[in-house]
């Protein structure tokens, strides 16, 4: 039976691409954040996973608000980032498993969640970047994946509660899988942050604080909060922590445990957070 | 941590981009998700007024990216995401947003960003920043 070696969750923010890219991750602003990433690197050494099920947000790169859906699930054989309006380089395409991508959406529309395909999907810096983070130094990722796309960019959002119970059944879908895989979940984005409005700039170290306290441990407890209560609490782009909520879903229902954590104000506008779990 | 509050109870400073919001501003965001495109980028700064007319601005949409007015276009229902593509054409990223939606120097903005990483609430950075924005103004 395939294995889930554990769980990884990073913020993604579009500077860390710049940074890596120009190699700036010894300089006192950017050294605090990057130093998070040894640990990463050492673990994922040691567990050696070679399938990633990644739980990020599209902004505005794939999907429009033509057609915005809530829980999309990727089944597509590779996955290309594209350019994103800054003309960036692009970063390096994704190979899919698309065995599984439909293995989980069977799974998971037989369980009720009424989801998403996509054979085709662009994919972003919400996924790019935690590659980067994680594997800075290979030509191709060792790793095939399986993305899923959450709203959060137009309200109204999927609740805290609807997140978590998604990656519950993502890894109930894991369960019945009968491959050889070593699994490694990864959530991104997060966490605190608020690019838009009057209140740009918005950190909120006490609710990442908690976020990061109870994710392992008790997950229910970042559920209790409406979508509108974690804007509030998190910032409008911090609610991205719904990521990191689907994906610790996703390790399974056991209490898991937390082998790393790394928190540092600011890279850019948001507050960077690192962590790594284990299954239970 | 949280008590039941009123879930419509609104935040200050903030703006959710709901369904009235996307409805209102189909149109702006249509325009910076075609910045996706290099081409069009170009064909942006080559005649702005041109390429408003082809995505069919509202006046209020028009008026605000004239006025390169960040708060004004999420006024008129511009989502940050897309947002951030057109700033983006300007050279402009999230910390000169910042700056131009606070009112303050992008300097000082990051210092507010800074200031919360030193262990400051935001209010408090906030306080500081709007304090020091008017003595050096
Ligand atoms: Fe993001």
């Amino acid at each position: 039976m395939a294995e889930i070696v554990g769980a990884y969750f990073t913020s993604h923010v579009p500077a860390i691409g710049g940074a890596i890219h120009k190699g700036l991750q010894q300089e006192p602003y950017w050294k605090p954040f990057f130093d998070g990433y040894q640990k990463v690197h050492e673990w994922l050494a040691q567990v050696k996973p070679d399938v990633a099920i990644v739980f990020n947000n599209d902004h505005g790169l794939n999907f429009f608000l033509d057609k915005m859906p809530t829980f999309a699930v990727g089944a597509a054989a590779e996955y290309h980032n594209a350019d994103e309006g800054w003309g960036l380089p692009l970063y390096k395409p994704f190979a899919g498993h698309t065995e599984l991508s439909w293995h989980i959406i069977n799974s998971l529309v037989e369980d009720e969640f009424d989801i998403t395909t996509c054979q085709k999907m662009l994919v972003d810096h919400a996924l790019s970047i935690p590659f980067e983070l994680a594997w800075p130094d290979v030509s191709a990722w060792p790793v095939k994946i399986v993305p899923f796309a959450i709203n959060t960019v137009q309200h109204p959002l999927p609740s805290a509660k609807r997140c978590l119970a998604l990656g519950q059944a993502v890894n109930k879908a894991l369960q019945s899988w009968t491959g050889d895989e070593r699994i490694v979940i990864i959530g991104t984005g997060g966490l605190s942050h608020q690019l838009d409005g009057e209140r740009a700039g918005y950190i909120n170290r006490e609710y990442d604080q908690f976020c990061m306290d109870n994710l392992s441990v008790d997950p229910a407890a970042l559920t209790r909060d409406s979508v509108h209560e974690m804007v509030r609490k998190a910032g409008t782009q911090g609610v991205e922590v719904l990521n990191w909520i689907a994906a610790r879903g996703a390790l399974g229902v056991e209490a898991a445990t937390e082998i790393h954590r790394n928190y540092h104000i600011p890279i850019s506008n948001t507050a960077a957070a690192t962590m790594l779990m284990e299954p239970a | 941590m949280s008590g039941p509050q009123n879930a419509s109870e609104p935040i200050p400073g903030t703006h959710l981009f709901d369904g009235n919001a996307a409805a209102k501003g189909f149109e702006l965001n249509a325009m910076c998700y075609s910045f996706n495109d290099a081409a069009n980028r170009q064909a942006f700064l080559d005649d702005e007024e041109a390429y408003c007319a082809k995505f069919h601005l509202t006046p209020q949409q028009r008026k605000a990216v004239a006025e390169r007015s960040v708060l004004g276009m999420i006024a008129a229902g511009g989502n940050i995401y897309y947002l951030a593509k057109l700033a983006g054409i300007f050279g402009l990223n999230v910390q000169d947003v910042g700056s131009m939606q606070t009112g303050v120097s992008v300097d000082n903005f990051k210092a507010m960003l800074l200031a919360q990483g030193a262990g400051q609430t935001y209010d408090e950075a906030h306080d500081a920043m709007i304090e020091k924005e008017k003595v050096h103004g």
